[in-house]
């Protein structure tokens, strides 16, 4: 296969503007990634009148943006977003394309893989690069993509190549990877892509778009306390409320809480939900499953509270107590106000 | 205006509930400890066109891409009142990571033909990537609906629903033929209908039938000559397609399916490694549940600056 030039491509989500946390953080790996190969990083930002996003994404490590600037992609919409991210993958032919795991990028990057017809890895949480030697065929190959991310229960760490096709496209939650310190001397290439749909911007319309402004920040925050199903109620999470707001924490919770309806999505911790590394991570009522595990391992401290002693958390937590959360918290809650 | 619908369904292991009891000493999950199960927002997005088809009339086909014991979920979703179900089992679509799922599953709906609109669950609980519905609309070339927790309104050629976005929704209007993937929060699935249970619980695939005449035939080893057992299964197959029980199982020719697309051969990713990581206890401490046992918590957490 002949040596690809395009780099390492970051895809870098803007909504109203404001570039997502998680395109800046994949900037920082695709920096890496990019010297291990010897290439550039390049970044995509689409939208309609992107002013200062090419400066930022340049500060913050691309050495290419692709600017796409068009009415039809001011807000984001699948298929013209496809499309002209397709077109730029095949003029520019990138080694790798990274997307953050947003709602927005888990719904584009299948898109474009499929139209590509190449391999796309979810949620990854690490990505390297390194060597390749099929079991079967014994071929070598140098220098792929290792898409490495948990797989289901069962404590399994997979690493995932794409040998035989391009670009090889991974996409990344945030948190995982770090924020860049931007860096408002270095240089880069703006590269405005021409835009030329057929019916791609007719087929699907927003007659309507609601959106909030981002309540829980789990991310910054340097205690979390996270309920899970041992909670119990969505009651139950006001004593969980209460122990963060105490010791100046945000509120987290396990997939099996946000599922059954105790607290919303916002603040679920894991793989797939947010990963979080704050100094003290306190686990109410959480069973500790690999998914889970991979959002909130590395923690400083973890603490764990639950009745059953078998708990899986108990393996790899730094302190543990086998008790009731809602006799243990209140208690948690009394020592801290007279200690501190 | 009838609609013309199909429903993509998968059978998972149950991820969500892994107990001590799934877990061997060393530490690693028993895989096959755990149920398989109708993968649950595959439920919700069945539960979707049902209440289409209940408002405006038309056809659901389910359909599965899975190993034999996935004909289980198809039973499960005539139970709960699809109208038929077409099953894509064979050795070819095995090892097939999400775009060979999506280039075969593209195939069956094609064999369905003329369907005006594709439901599938967001993700399924094993894989949890959420790529195989965008997959599937991308190789069809049709418009999808990612994150849709509730539809408004339906014509004849336009769709108008609510989609979840990051922090919020949109209401968006797509043309015809179009994917959907949904969310759980879009609805409570239905349960099987009573009167369908014993009905579809005879309902099998022509493998099952083969499998299960092959084992009478030749109790030691199922492998009866072959002419004796295809003679035996012709009646019973013909007998259960009269009744409406007989779910047909297609392998790639009968869809029109490319084998370099389909199963391991089709798929761009492959895995390379897997890396079993037992759970290690590093600096652990136990803490008693008294008040002195967590006021020296506290006072620890504190004198080492974790906590302010």
């Amino acid at each position: 296969m002949p040596k690809r030039t395009g780099g390492v491509l970051v895809f870098a989500e803007q909504d109203g503007g404001k570039i997502a946390d998680v395109s800046l953080e994949l900037l920082s790996k695709a920096r890496e990634l990019a010297d291990a190969l010897g290439q550039h990083v390049a970044a995509i930002v689409c939208g309609h009148t992107l002013a200062r996003q090419p400066a930022q994404l340049i500060a913050s490590g691309a050495d290419v943006v692709y600017v796409a600037d068009n009415p039809a992609l001011a807000v984001y919409r699948t298929l013209p977003y496809a499309r002209v991210v397709c077109e730029v993958i095949e003029g520019a032919a990138p080694e790798i394309v990274l997307f953050g795991a947003s709602p927005s990028g888990r719904d584009l990057a299948p898109r474009v893989a499929a139209r590509l017809r190449t391999g796309l890895t979810a949620d990854c949480t690490n990505l390297r690069i390194g060597d390749h030697t099929d079991p079967v065929s014994k071929t070598e190959y140098k220098d792929l993509l290792y898409q490495i991310r948990p797989a289901f229960g069962g404590n399994i760490i997979a690493t995932i190549v794409t040998p035989n096709h391009k670009p090889q496209m991974a996409t990344v939650r945030e948190g995982v990877m770090v924020m860049p310190e931007p860096d408002p001397t270095r240089t880069g290439e703006i590269v405005p892509v021409p835009v030329a749909l057929d019916d791609e911007g007719e087929l699907v319309k927003i007659l309507e778009r609601v959106k909030a402004e981002r309540t829980v920040n789990l991310k910054g925050a340097k205690v979390v306390v996270s309920g899970g199903a041992g909670v119990g109620s969505s009651e139950g999470f006001e004593l969980v409320r209460e122990l963060a707001d105490v010791l100046g924490g945000e509120v987290g919770a396990s997939r099996a809480a946000v599922d059954a309806g105790y607290i919303g999505r916002d603040h679920q911790v894991g793989q797939t939900g947010t990963t979080v590394r704050p100094k003290l991570y306190i686990a109410a009522g959480i069973s500790g499953s690999v998914q889970h595990r991979a959002g909130m391992v590395e923690s400083s401290k973890i603490l764990a509270i639950n009745t059953d002693p078998e708990a899986p958390i108990f393996a790899f937590a730094h302190y543990g107590i086998v008790g009731d959360l809602f006799e243990v918290i209140p208690m948690m809650i009394e020592a801290y106000k007279h200690k501190a | 205006m009838p609609l013309n619908m199909v429903v993509l369904i998968k059978q998972v292991p149950d991820t969500k509930n892994i107990t001590a009891k799934a877990m061997n000493d060393d530490g690693t999950v028993n895989r096959s400890a755990l149920p398989a199960i109708f993968n649950p927002e595959d439920l919700n997005a069945l539960e979707m066109a049902l209440s289409v088809r209940d408002e405006h009339g038309g056809r659901i086909t389910v359909l599965c891409m899975g190993p034999p014991s996935a004909a289980e979920q198809l039973r499960d979703a005539l139970m709960r009142g699809a109208d038929a179900a077409g099953f894509l089992s064979d050795r070819a679509y095995a090892v097939a990571d999400t775009l060979a799922t999506a280039y075969a599953l593209k195939c069956g709906i094609e064999k369905v033909g003329d369907v005006d609109i594709v439901f599938a669950g967001r993700q399924a609980i094993d894989g949890d990537t959420a790529q195989v519905g965008p997959q599937v609309a991308g190789a069809m070339g049709i418009p999808q609906l990612t994150y849709v927790a509730e539809i408004l309104e339906l014509t004849d050629t336009h769709i108008t629903a609510r989609r979840l976005i990051e922090g919020g929704y949109e209401i968006v209007q797509a043309q015809l033929p179009a994917l959907l993937t949904v969310v759980d929060e879009a609805n409570e699935p239905r349960a099987r209908r009573a009167k369908l249970v014993p009905h579809y619980k005879q309902a099998r695939t022509t493998l099952e039938v083969a499998g299960q005449i092959a084992q009478e035939l030749d109790p030691e080893k199922g492998k009866p000559d072959k002419t004796l057992l295809a003679q035996r299964v012709e009646p019973v197959v013909a007998d259960l397609a009269a009744r409406k029980l007989l779910i047909p199982v297609w392998a790639p020719a009968d869809i029109g399916a490319d084998l370099a697309q389909c199963g391991k051969k089709g798929s761009p990713t492959q895995v390379k490694n897997i890396d079993f990581v037992t759970l290690v206890a590093t600096d652990h401490k136990t803490i008693e549940p008294t008040q002195e046992g967590i006021e020296g918590l506290m006072h620890e957490l504190i004198e080492d600056h974790v906590l302010d």
